[in-house]
């Protein structure tokens, strides 16, 4: 990791309030990413790898509010941006793909223009010009027949396609960080490694920081060089790759390797994982969150989270760590 | 997209069939006989059936509508019984006058309905997403008949400020050459600025009686509409790409939103023919909906079904309209289909 991380993310907090209470779904969270490096959010579905994503970019849902926190980007703190300024940064400086690229893009317009509209937005293009750097984009994305797909429709694409629209997308303007959030759920499995290789390809081309959001741990060992293990709210773990898979250090994170035995299977297994994510609309949450789950619970647990990091980098949230 | 609207057109055939049949029929079982009705209180039994056959009614009824669908594909409406006039000519003068005003309250409705559901949708629970409640709580309670008797009570009656509510022009005006039949159309057209006055000024009142009644249904569709679309994937996606609010709100979710929208305009858009009716009749209205109420009242068969024609080929081109509106803003429906 370099000196100056391109993202760094300190005390992250985000409530929802709901009709049923408040949802504390995220807490503490704390991260950084270098430049050109490529990092993982793992944990299962509802850790809160999504909502950190939409808070770092300020488009969590009106009922989603931070309560604490910073999130420095190039010496500012996206978090205390006025809405204008953050606008001025998404989709230029930091940029993020999404699940599902079908329902992801502007069913009604076409894809180019959906690109063009980004590019005169950002990068000050005349309607013409952004008309050749859309097809360029798509070109670059390894869209064939780019001149036509230009004019297509969403609907008119496969899903593959769609992705690479996204990421023609998010890419347009060359940003210093990309989130793709669960870049390649949905897809088939030979298209599943394209995507992975086009984002992974373009991204060591520019020299961004990539934050590869996931639920499957084989995928994030496949090509990132950190790990961050997330849940209910909590960065549990956080890692270099090859530490985390030879020696996890948190029993949350030994119990997502074991359920991992090859390179593609997926945390569909988690069924070997005890229990559940905790209600995080309850009021007397734990300090560590896992604890209802954790064979290695003592009565160490009910004190507020330790954060043990070792000289490489490798820090763990746990008072029993393994 | 010319082979959709013929196919379309040939599609609502037996619909508009089915509609002839019916009517037909539905007309000769109300109750009334219009033989005695246009005989006269005063006539002997023997008179009744004299005009009975004179007017075919003694002919058994499959025989009676082959001799009413040879006339219609003769463009013949046939006559009112009681009036005399061809019900061709009446429809002809009388629909534009009914059309002028469910088109006025449409596009007054929309004008008002539409922003206001925009705003409440952008900006939820704020004072013009509670005054949008209330507004289209109170339009859609107020029957558009009660609204036009307040509206002329205040705005002719103590104020002074509307013209008599009696018809489309006020005594002095008079109709301008026709070509459309839409009063205010054409004395543009015809560049009288009196009678176009005139006009508006009648229009104004009952235009507004409708339009508040359609308010709700239109301004809460919308509102629903732009609220599901503002919270779907693909308005996420535009915000990470930080295009501007305005963009996002107008070319990216409206566009989106409107083909709910447009449903509900065909909707609100019967609602507004109902309606009239009896608007109509309260603003003294040469419209067709006067004109059916009293055909329906003297058993008038000509009239009761050249009106119910009228609406059912009124109904095939609004949904075609409202088609071909879909096709234009959504390119998965194909107009080629
Ligand atoms: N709009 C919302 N309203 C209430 N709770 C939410 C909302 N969005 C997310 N959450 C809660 O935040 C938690 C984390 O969700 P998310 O970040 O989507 O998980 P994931 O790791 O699968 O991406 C979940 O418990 C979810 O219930
Ligand atoms: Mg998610």
């Amino acid at each position: 990791m370099s000196a100056v991380p391109a993202l760094e993310v300190r005390d992250l907090s985000v409530e929802f309030r709901t009709r049923s209470g408040i949802v504390r779904a995220l807490d503490n969270v704390g991260f950084a990413v270098g430049k050109g490096e490529t990092a993982a959010l793992v944990g299962e579905s509802g850790s809160g790898k999504s909502v950190t994503a939409y808070a770092v970019m300020r488009i969590l849902d009106p009922a989603g509010k931070i309560t604490a926190g910073r999130a420095m980007f190039g010496g500012i703190d996206l978090l205390q941006q006025s809405e204008k300024d953050i606008a001025e940064l998404r989709g230029r400086d930091l940029s993020m793909i999404f699940q599902s690229p079908r329902t992801a893009l502007n069913p009604i317009r076409r894809v180019g223009a959906q690109l063009a509209d980004v590019l005169v937005r950002h990068a000050g293009a005349t309607s013409a010009g952004a008309r050749t750097q859309a097809i360029e984009m798509l070109k670059k994305v390894r869209i064939p027949d780019p001149e036509r797909r230009a004019m297509a429709y969403p609907f008119e694409l496969s899903g593959g396609m769609c992705q690479r629209v996204m990421i023609a997308l998010a890419l347009a303007c060359r940003p210093a960080v990309l989130i793709a959030d669960e870049p390649t759920t949905g897809l088939d499995v030979t298209t599943q490694a394209t995507i992975m290789d086009l984002i992974t390809e373009l991204a060591a081309e520019t020299g961004m920081a990539t934050i590869l959001i996931t639920h499957d741990l084989g995928l994030a060992a496949e090509y990132c060089q950190r790990i961050m293990v997330m849940h209910a709210g909590h960065v549990v773990e956080d890692a270099p790759t090859s530490a985390l898979m030879q020696r996890a250090l948190h029993p949350y994170s030994a119990k997502l390797i074991a359920a991992t035995p090859a390179a593609s299977a997926e945390l569909d297994r988690l069924a070997s994982i005890p229990g559940n994510l905790p209600d995080l609309r309850r009021a007397d949450l734990p300090p560590c969150r896992y604890c209802a789950r954790c064979e290695r619970r003592t009565d160490a647990c009910e004190q507020p989270l330790p954060r043990h990091v070792q000289p490489d980098g490798h820090a763990v949230a746990c008072w029993n760590p393994l | 997209m010319l082979r959709f609207i013929l196919k379309r057109l040939a599609a609502a055939l037996p619909t508009v069939f089915g509609v002839l049949v019916v009517t037909f029929v539905m007309a000769r079982a109300l109750p009334g006989d219009p033989a005695a009705y246009f005989a006269g209180p005063a006539a002997t039994r023997e008179a009744i059936e004299q005009i009975r056959a004179k007017l075919g009614l003694d002919k058994s009824v499959p025989e009676q509508f082959g001799i009413y669908l040879r006339d219609l594909a003769q463009g013949e409406f046939g006559k009112s019984l009681s009036t005399g006039q061809s019900v061709g000519r009446e429809l002809v003068t009388r629909l534009p006058a009914s059309l002028e005003l469910v088109l006025g309250a449409l596009l007054l409705s929309m004008a008002i309905a539409i922003p206001l559901g925009v705003l409440a949708a952008t900006r939820p629970g704020s004072w013009i997403d509670h005054t949008a409640r209330v507004v289209t709580t109170a339009g859609v309670s107020l029957p558009a008949f009660f609204t036009g008797l307040v509206l002329i009570y205040v705005f002719y009656y103590l104020l002074g400020w509307a013209p008599a509510p009696m018809g489309r022009l006020d005594a002095f005006a008079s109709a301008p050459p026709g070509l459309t039949g839409f009063y205010v159309i054409d004395a543009l057209i015809a560049g009288e600025g009196e009678t176009f006055i005139s006009a508006v000024s009648q229009l104004i009142l009952p235009i507004v009686a409708l339009a508040i009644f359609t308010l709700a249904p239109l301004a809460r569709m919308t509102r629903a509409a732009m609220l599901e679309v503002l919270a779907s994937d693909f308005i996420r996606t535009a915000r990470a790409s930080g295009l501007p609010p305005s963009m996002v709100t107008y070319r990216y979710a409206f566009r989106n939103a409107l083909l709910p929208v447009i449903t509900t305009l065909g909707m609100v858009f019967s609602f507004l023919l109902g309606g009239a009716v009896l608007v109509e009749k309260v603003f003294a209205w040469p419209g067709i909906g006067a004109f059916a109420i009293e055909a329906l009242i003297a058993s008038d068969y000509a009239p009761i079904q050249g009106f119910v024609l009228t609406m059912a080929l009124l109904y095939v081109a609004l949904n075609l309209v409202i088609d071909v509106l879909y096709g234009v803003i959504d390119p998965r429906v194909g107009l080629e289909a």
